[in-house]
């Protein structure tokens, strides 16, 4: 039944930009999470990468991540419950700077990210590595606020949105793919806007 | 959207999402933290992320209850932080006009 | 499979078999009323409408020329003596659904809707009192139904609301709620304005504290009914503040709209 005069409503931007299919553009940056936000000081923060054992083989303290080789991007990102944000701004450290600093190769070909308030997500090392994947520490050219997943979250923006893992805290590799939270309901194991790969079975 | 602990609901707001599932008031059903031992109904959990599914939370110690997706028509409910689901009789929503 | 699980399953109605609880009904709007500068109620009549308890609310969901849909909550604002539907849609200015629904809908216009939903955050004269209602701002739609429903119902149970928003003119049923606390010696209504006054304001000036609860609610001695609705901040802080004075948890019924109260 269509309702007489209701449209949805429309944002200014991304006339020409494509999004991925199913997709539409907003100038919001909606906040989303699966519980209260965690607030951890940075002088308690702390990041680590696990072997496939769940032994560290790198740990870093938020002064030591900064003092990692920077990395900004200004990238499209989106989410699957089909939102889209063009051109948003991030500063932070790559992965492939983190496995340099850990002076070792990724010890297996998946990871399951590990946050603050338990969240998890699960990654293909072939979806962080090369420039894919980063902790993320700033948005905007700002620090990142608590609720957008500060003081810092993983950022996979090729991905639906959901992978990139707010409050992150660590990441264990894997042999082999293991589904996190979300994946675990019913969501994509790898989650790529392009094929709209939203659910299970997609 | 900033302001922390203002973007929870409570399960009154996932009570349309669930009540297609149950045959009975779902949110009036009571559930037994499996962290704290805590009571509540279910409507009185504290709901997040509507938007991606749905997380049920213990009122008083944040446990994560419930979590639950409806997607494409198939509910996975996970119920693993809940000891005890408790039914009772409850208003009768098909009562006859009062 | 756990205990909980089967146990859970064995209540599932199957959907091969039996159509669902909820069904999606046809909507006509028969009469819009302006509550407020950017609240409107509209008076709905609902095909099969099967009848309500005072603090359910619906999901209507709109759907636009080219397909595109959008679903909202909202709480009911009749109360279950009255055939017709009347929901209250507080305008959120760049909401999607509510300056559809307070600003271009109209009389004849048609959506469909879904309920009545929700058990928990309910009451009838049936449950008994003393009735305590606690509003912020478009909270006060599903306590409204409850008073409605109250003073159809006999106004037997004593009754008290204390109702807290921004400004004199964003008060909802202002008019209404006078009305019925006049001559009904066991009902109150206390009102409290929390950005700014009219210099003839008598009622209160500030948000809800303690203090306030204190002054003007039952107090926990008299075990009230005590029903808490408005946006999520506001409902924390009143149910915290009541559990404070003493009340016992499971007195106090929450409904949490959210941060601005329920999504435009």
């Amino acid at each position: 039944m269509i309702s007489r005069g209701f449209r949805r409503k429309r944002s200014d931007a991304g006339g020409s930009t494509p999004v991925p299919p199913g997709q539409y553009v907003t100038d919001d940056f909606p906040v989303l999470s699966a519980g209260p936000t965690p607030r951890t000081e940075t002088a308690a923060w702390s990041f680590a990468l696990e072997d496939l054992e769940g032994n560290e083989f790198f740990h870093c303290s938020w002064r030591e991540l900064l003092a990692l080789p920077p990395a900004e991007i200004t990238v499209d990102i989106h989410c699957v419950t089909k939102w889209s944000k063009l051109g948003t701004r991030w500063k932070g450290v790559s992965f492939d700077a983190l496995l340099a600093a850990a002076g070792r190769p990724a010890p297996g070909p998946y990871v399951m990210a590990y946050c603050d308030g338990g969240y998890t997500t699960n990654l293909a090392v072939a979806d962080l590595e090369g420039g894919q994947g980063m902790i993320a520490t700033e948005y905007d050219g700002k620090p990142l606020a608590p609720e957008h997943g500060g003081p810092a979250r993983l950022l996979v923006p090729h991905l639906y949105f959901w992978k990139s893992a707010k409050w992150v805290r660590g990441l264990r590799f894997m042999a082999a793919d293991a589904p996190g939270f979300w994946e675990g309901l019913g969501y994509h194991r790898r989650g790529d806007p392009w094929k709209e790969q939203r659910y299970d079975g997609d | 959207m900033t302001i922390d602990g203002d973007l929870r609901v409570d399960g009154n707001a996932a009570a349309g999402f669930l009540d297609q599932l149950f045959s009975f008031e779902i949110t009036a059903a009571v559930v037994t933290c499996d962290g704290c031992a805590h009571e509540a109904p279910i409507g009185a959990l504290l709901v997040y992320d509507l938007a991606m599914g749905a997380v049920f939370r213990c009122p008083d110690c944040d446990h994560l209850m419930i979590s639950a997706t409806r997607l494409r028509g198939v509910w996975r409910l996970d119920l693993r932080g809940v000891r005890q689901l408790r039914l009772g009789p409850g208003p009768d929503v098909d009562a006859a006009r009062l | 499979m756990t205990a909980i699980e089967a146990a859970v399953l064995a209540t599932l109605r199957p959907t091969v078999t039996t159509p669902p609880r909820l069904a999606w009904r046809e909507a006509e709007i028969l009469d819009v009323v302006d509550e407020t500068p950017t609240a409107r109620s509209l008076v709905l009549a609902v095909a099969d409408w099967p009848g309500h308890l005072p603090g359910q609310h619906v999901d209507v969901r709109l759907t636009a020329e080219d397909g595109y849909q959008a679903q909202r909550s909202y709480s009911i604002a009749s109360p279950p003596e009255r055939r017709e539907l009347t929901l209250t849609i507080e305008r959120i200015d760049d909401g999607e659904v509510s300056p559809y629904l307070a600003g271009e809908a109209r009389r004849g216009d048609r959506f469909e809707l879904r309920g009545p939903i929700g058990g928990y955050f309910t009451w009838t004269v049936e449950a008994g009192g003393p009735l305590q209602l606690i509003a912020g701002g478009s909270g006060l739609v599903p306590l409204m139904a409850m008073l409605r429903h109250r003073a159809l119902a006999g106004r037997q149970v004593a009754a008290r609301a204390l109702v807290s928003s921004r400004s004199a003119d964003a008060i909802l049923y202002r008019a209404e709620l006078d009305a019925l606390a006049t001559g009904d010696t066991r009902l109150s209504i206390v009102q409290t304005l929390t950005r700014e006054a009219p210099p003839n304001w008598s009622g209160e000036r500030r948000r809800i504290d303690a203090g306030m609860l204190r002054a003007h609610t039952f107090p926990p001695a008299e075990r009230p009914r005590i029903f808490v609705c408005g946006p999520t901040p506001f409902v924390e802080a009143v149910a915290s503040a009541l559990v404070g004075l003493g009340h016992a948890p499971d007195r106090v019924w929450t409904e949490r709209f959210g941060p601005t109260g329920r999504t435009p």
